[in-house]
């Protein structure tokens, strides 16, 4: 499998390069932060719309409800923050005031997962996935390289709705190409395959490809999608691949309860049950580190995927 | 309006929160009798609002938010009286598939909901908000949030608070039903909040303090609040309430916080609240 490696940079970035062109274009698109501008790359956006620009404090709270009622009177709010104070710290507030009164609120989550590293497990949240998609009117979004945050960013203000869009700190190959479609609620299939489907969002998906090297150079034969939407999500693609398939790996940057690999379940178990297996955070926090040893310390690396897809294919039979 | 025509429409008010509550033996009958005075003045008086042809954005409108949305009847009573909705569907409150949710929600479409609210203290973040939306849209009309006095133990109303003040969002009018009371008993024993006046003062705020009984007070005070707004600074009203007001037996105490009036209690009620404008 050839996938051409476009440049390196983290996916926060392409959420920063997104949103400061939407501030260009969309005079509606306001952007709200609490005290971390510069690690959410919101810099461009507040120099060229300092009128459109609020620095709320650290107050995530305060600032969830403040961006609930702009969207009162059309104004569309993007609010960023990291994915631990997006979403576990205001969870009540993002239920009552946006998600059950169905404001158009943009919650934009840096540093999601493992992968903000060093600071430790207070800022880790692995179950930011689980509660945004258990809300209902919630649409969940993790994009999987700098290219894909940049456009899901960007698509994110035309859908009337509170959408969450998880990204993250570390650099990370680019290996989408600028001008692909982005389409909320649509798959993409990054390569066609018969053997078995990988089902992967956000970093794991470079994994994943990463991983594929090493499963072609064994002949096995594999499908690769990226469900850079995990709600809505789409059933017709993960049934179309393990139609074919018969087997599945989830691949996510996520605790494996609530994730997206449990979506994927729900689906399988409803429409076609075939084995699965789980690449994810076991019921564990996580802890200081490098964020590439972390990914390797709890699971959720590249030889992981390849273990994974062993497994899976020996349960297939 | 008329002090007298203000005091007709508070008691068909107050009739109505009583026998919705009633009728479904659930819902908050104290706080709401205690904000029927302060919520008719607004409806009747001082909002400049579209009732018969609401939209959710509100442009060219003033805006209210309930925060403190266990006050729900009241609310609901106020927005059929002033036309928002028709009086008969008062008779759904509670029930199965009604738009009169026991907390105001936004989903079920009821006109003159912009917000959800029943988990407390969201209330002024949101206003804030739309506070700032309408600056944004040139939109010269102003922001009206209610909030309960135990509701301010909420940490995120200071957050608000704060904010509001450090970026001078001149257009809202907070008020704080002072009633003293909550769930579990007298506000000063379970967590009383010192100095409000002052609390709020030092946090940058203009206070003023109002009689929620006395049409006149009311009036004036909300004359004063509306003439200090476009100043730079947030303005907040505390208002003095009796819990229960209206009904002998439920004044002076908390006990009707949350709870429901049984039929003798009701018909007691009924006896001392004129039906004004004809009962839903």
């Amino acid at each position: 499998m050839e996938i051409e490696i476009l440049g390196h940079k983290d996916t926060r970035s392409g959420f920063g390069e997104g949103l400061a062109e939407l501030g260009r274009v969309n005079p509606n698109v306001l952007a709200l932060c609490a005290d971390l501008t510069g690690s959410l790359k919101m810099d461009a956006f507040l120099k060229e719309n300092p009128d459109r620009f609020f620095q709320i404090g650290i107050a995530e709270a305060n600032m969830m409800g403040i961006a609930a009622g702009m969207t009162i009177g059309g104004k569309i709010p993007f609010t960023g923050t990291f994915a631990n104070f997006s979403t576990g710290r205001v969870y009540d507030q993002i239920r009552q005031s946006i998600a059950y009164s169905q404001k158009n609120v943009k919650i934009c989550a840096s540093h999601a997962g493992l992968t903000l590293g060093e600071d430790g497990a207070t800022h880790q949240i692995l179950e930011d996935i689980g509660m945004m998609r258990m809300l209902p009117n919630m649409t969940v979004i993790v994009p999987a390289d700098f290219n894909q945050t940049k456009q899901a960013t960007i698509a994110i203000a035309d859908h009337q709705g509170p959408v969450y869009l998880r990204f993250g700190r570390p650099v990370m190959p680019i290996f989408i190409k600028p001008d692909a479609p982005f389409i909320i609620g649509k798959a993409d299939v990054i390569k066609e395959g018969n053997d078995v489907t990988i089902i992967a969002c956000g970093h794991l998906v470079w994994k994943s490809i990463e991983a594929i090297k090493t499963l072609e150079e064994r002949g096995i034969s594999v499908e690769l999608i990226n469900m850079h939407t995990i709600k809505p999500l789409d059933e017709a693609a993960i049934l179309a691949s393990v139609a074919k398939t018969k087997c599945v790996v989830s691949a996510e940057e996520h605790m494996i309860n609530g994730g997206l690999g449990e979506a994927i379940s729900q689906v399988l178990s409803r429409n076609l049950p075939v084995p699965q297996e789980f690449v994810g955070v076991d019921d564990s926090f996580g802890e200081s580190g490098a964020p590439m040893e972390l990914m390797t310390k709890y699971g959720i690396d590249t030889q992981n995927i390849i273990s994974a897809v062993l497994k899976v294919l020996a349960r297939k039979g | 309006m008329d002090n007298n025509k203000l005091v007709e429409i508070a008691s068909q008010v107050r009739r109505d929160v009583l026998r919705m509550v009633h009728a479904v033996n659930s819902g908050h009958p104290g706080g709401s009798l205690g904000c029927a005075d302060f919520l008719s003045f607004l409806y009747f008086e001082k909002l400049r609002i579209n009732a018969e042809n609401f939209t959710m954005d509100g442009k060219e409108e003033d805006l209210f938010f309930l925060s403190n949305g266990h006050i729900s009847p009241v609310w609901y009573s106020v927005l059929a009286r002033a036309g928002y909705f028709p009086v008969s569907e008062l008779a759904t409150f509670r029930r199965l598939s009604s738009r009169l949710q026991g907390h105001p929600s936004t989903d079920k479409k009821l006109p003159g909901i912009r917000m959800a609210s029943g988990s407390l203290g969201q209330g002024l973040s949101v206003g804030i908000g739309a506070a700032i939306s309408k600056k944004l849209n040139h939109d010269t009309n102003l922001v009206f949030t209610l909030h309960g006095d135990g509701e301010l133990q909420e940490g995120q109303i200071w957050e608000a608070a704060m904010y509001a003040s450090a970026n001078k969002v001149d257009n809202i009018i907070a008020t704080i039903d002072f009633n003293g009371r909550q769930i579990d008993g007298d506000l000063d024993d379970v967590l009383p909040l010192g100095n409000l006046s002052e609390k709020w003062k030092a946090f940058g705020w203009e206070v003023l303090e109002m009689d929620g009984h006395n049409f006149n007070s009311i009036r004036s005070v909300m004359d004063s609040a509306i003439s200090l707004t476009g100043k730079g600074k947030p303005i907040v009203i505390i208002m003095k309430t009796e819990m229960g007001q209206g009904v002998d037996f439920m004044m002076g105490t908390h006990k009707w916080h949350g709870s429901a009036p049984n039929d003798q209690q009701l018909e007691a009620a009924l006896e001392q609240l004129a039906e004004t404008l004809g009962d839903y």
